[in-house]
């Protein structure tokens, strides 16, 4: 601890900071928000989980299924295998809701968000430099997700005869969009996560919304399961990672329309997050 | 400068700040004083707009918080303690703070040796005792070098040393023409280190003044006095025209109307023998509890309450 002197000229010793240049600013904002992504062991730690979880499911899935599987390489060209080898984006995307959610939650939790709020008070700064960063980090890691479980996928399948490559019919648009689905799901948990700044409410109800509600419907009279299903945010988000659509049967959406009633469901949560974000006391 | 006009803030059907305007001048230590839940932090809260107020306005040199340009070189500010993420470290939690307005990286370095944190600058804050919590709010807000310090019970949690520190650093930047605007339930710490106190009672001014004229206007001046030749000095005091009255403690006197150095001085006179001489200051901590208590009674002076748990409040 510091020693006790007398009079004590406080700065002694301090090198004068120089004149402020500018106002405290977005480009502040954005080098502050990307200091407090990585200088959390339990973030990085979570998108370490995303990736092992996410690449490790994929893996252990097509495994099983490549060396369990009964059919010919020419039935097997018909199904979506780009799709399956993909699989652990299933789980992986929970594990990105986590991330998403506690990016802005640990500010409330901590009670860290007074302190960051009085350094950078024009709230939408804060918030949206802190929605860039996520969205970059989403992105690196859900891409890091899609192409390694691809790849790995892949190599299972060529046992079967059967080869996947990126300029397989579809494959490449399917990959990238594996990452930006998983984009989409660390915007969703963002946005309930500033709505709700609670981290086990918004977790849980990302978590809903993206894997248990399409459990429920299930279990729903088969009728409305058709008006239903292909508007589940999974269900919608999942066609961007997938090579096939029964767009021509009526029950799903092509690639890049489900992608964006998938990110629509994003985008209504992160402008009431905004509005809670920039309305409310913090 | 701190201007407050008419601030009110309403939680549901509760007032938590009501009315309250004050002025927060340059160039010494203005003490925020009342009991918990007296509004104090809201209040700050609202200067710092991370609360909207239910109407009136706080407002920094004219301007709305919002409205600075670089808030962290304008105001510093310690709200809670603990208003930092413990899994990162101290370096880092003031770093991203630095970022937001392009003040240096070494300055970080240097607010935690000011502090006396660099040994512990890399070290997750999660293991940090409410002192070194403390005296990492303290180097946050010191970090921008601002004109302004806005501290919430920057002492709570430290020990004597800390304490005494803390003191010093604000008669110190007090000396350099800052604002120190600074908060306490102590009456007893604020007594000693402001020059003036704002004092709230649920929500409401009710003293605004420097401390001396508060310390004159409510404290009686008293002391405590043992001897084992009392009704000697009773005669004595009695001749001076001071009032001694007893306590419940056994033995001890209470003298009013009096000084210490002058009670000593007439116990040598007379060859008396003293085993304790106290100044009292119990009634100035019962005039602020009084008057936080009952709002708008504030020129009421309580009656003197010797004798309590240790005499000292």
């Amino acid at each position: 601890m510091s020693t006790v002197t007398d009079k004590v000229p406080v700065f002694a010793g301090l090198a004068p900071l120089p004149e402020a240049k500018g106002r405290a600013g977005f480009g502040g904002a954005l080098r502050s928000e990307w200091t407090k992504i990585r200088s959390v062991k339990s973030t990085l730690w979570t998108l370490a989980a995303a990736i092992v979880i996410g690449v490790g499911i994929s893996a252990l899935g097509n495994w099983g299924q490549s060396s369990h599987t009964t059919e010919t390489a020419v039935e097997l060209a018909h199904k979506d295998l780009v799709q399956r080898t993909m699989f652990g984006i299933i789980l992986g995307q929970l594990v990105m809701v986590v991330f998403g959610a506690l990016a802005v939650t640990a500010e409330y939790s901590t009670g860290m968000i007074r302190t960051s709020l009085s350094a950078q008070p024009r709230r939408l700064n804060v918030f949206f430099a802190k929605l860039v960063i996520v969205t970059l980090v989403a992105f690196v890691v859900g891409e890091i997700i899609s192409f390694a479980s691809f790849f790995i996928g892949a190599h299972f399948w060529a046992t079967k005869g059967v080869t996947l490559t990126l300029s397989t019919h579809g494959a490449l648009q399917a990959v990238i969009g594996g990452g930006l689905y998983l984009v989409g799901a660390a915007l969703l948990a963002f946005g309930i996560g500033a709505a709700l700044r609670h981290t086990a409410g918004a977790i849980t109800l990302g978590v809903a919304l993206l894997f248990v509600i399409n459990i429920i419907t299930n279990f729903m009279p088969t009728s409305w399961q058709n008006d239903i299903d292909k508007w589940l945010p999974y269900n919608a988000g999942s066609q961007v990672w997938a090579t096939q659509h029964v767009a021509d049967v009526g029950t799903s959406f092509s690639a890049w329309s489900g992608f964006g009633v998938y990110m629509g469901y994003a985008v209504i949560a992160l402008i009431l997050g905004l509005w809670v974000f920039e309305r409310r006391d913090a | 400068m701190i201007e407050v006009r008419d601030l009110v803030k309403r939680y549901g059907d509760t007032t938590a700040v009501d009315h309250l305007s004050f002025a927060v001048e340059p160039g010494r230590i203005t003490g925020f004083l009342g009991p918990n839940g007296a509004g104090k932090s809201t209040t700050m809260r609202l200067i710092l707009g991370l609360d909207r107020p239910s109407s009136g306005s706080a407002l920094i040199d004219g301007l709305p918080y919002r409205d600075l340009r670089d808030p962290l070189r304008y105001v510093g500010a310690l709200l809670e303690a603990r208003a930092v993420h413990g899994g990162r470290s101290a370096f880092n939690h003031l770093l991203y703070l630095a970022q937001t307005q392009g003040v240096p990286k070494r300055r970080v370095s240097e607010v935690l040796e000011l502090v006396g944190l660099s040994g512990v600058a890399k070290k997750r804050t999660k293991g940090f005792s409410l002192g070194m919590g403390q005296r990492l709010g303290i180097a946050a807000a010191l970090l921008g070098d601002p004109k302004i310090l806005i501290l919430d019970e920057p002492v709570n949690g430290l020990d004597p040393e800390g304490v005494l520190w803390v003191r010093q650093l604000l008669k110190a930047l007090a000396g350099e023409g800052r604002t120190i605007f600074v908060s306490s339930h102590l009456m007893n710490e604020m007594a000693v280190t402001a020059d003036h106190l704002i004092v709230i009672g649920r929500g409401k001014l009710q003293a605004d003044m420097p401390v001396g004229q508060f310390i004159a206007q409510f404290s009686d001046t008293a002391v405590l006095v043992r001897t084992p030749e009392a009704e000697a000095l009773r005669a004595a005091a009695g001749e001076r025209g001071w009032t001694v009255a007893d306590t419940d403690l056994d033995g001890a006197l209470i003298v009013t109307g009096s000084t210490a150095p002058e009670i000593g001085e007439l116990a040598a006179a007379r060859g008396l023998v003293l085993h304790e001489l106290t100044p009292q200051r119990a009634s100035l901590e019962e005039a602020y509890m009084e008057l936080t208590r009952e709002t708008g009674e504030f020129a009421h002076r309580p009656a003197p309450a010797w004798g309590g748990a240790d005499g000292r409040a």
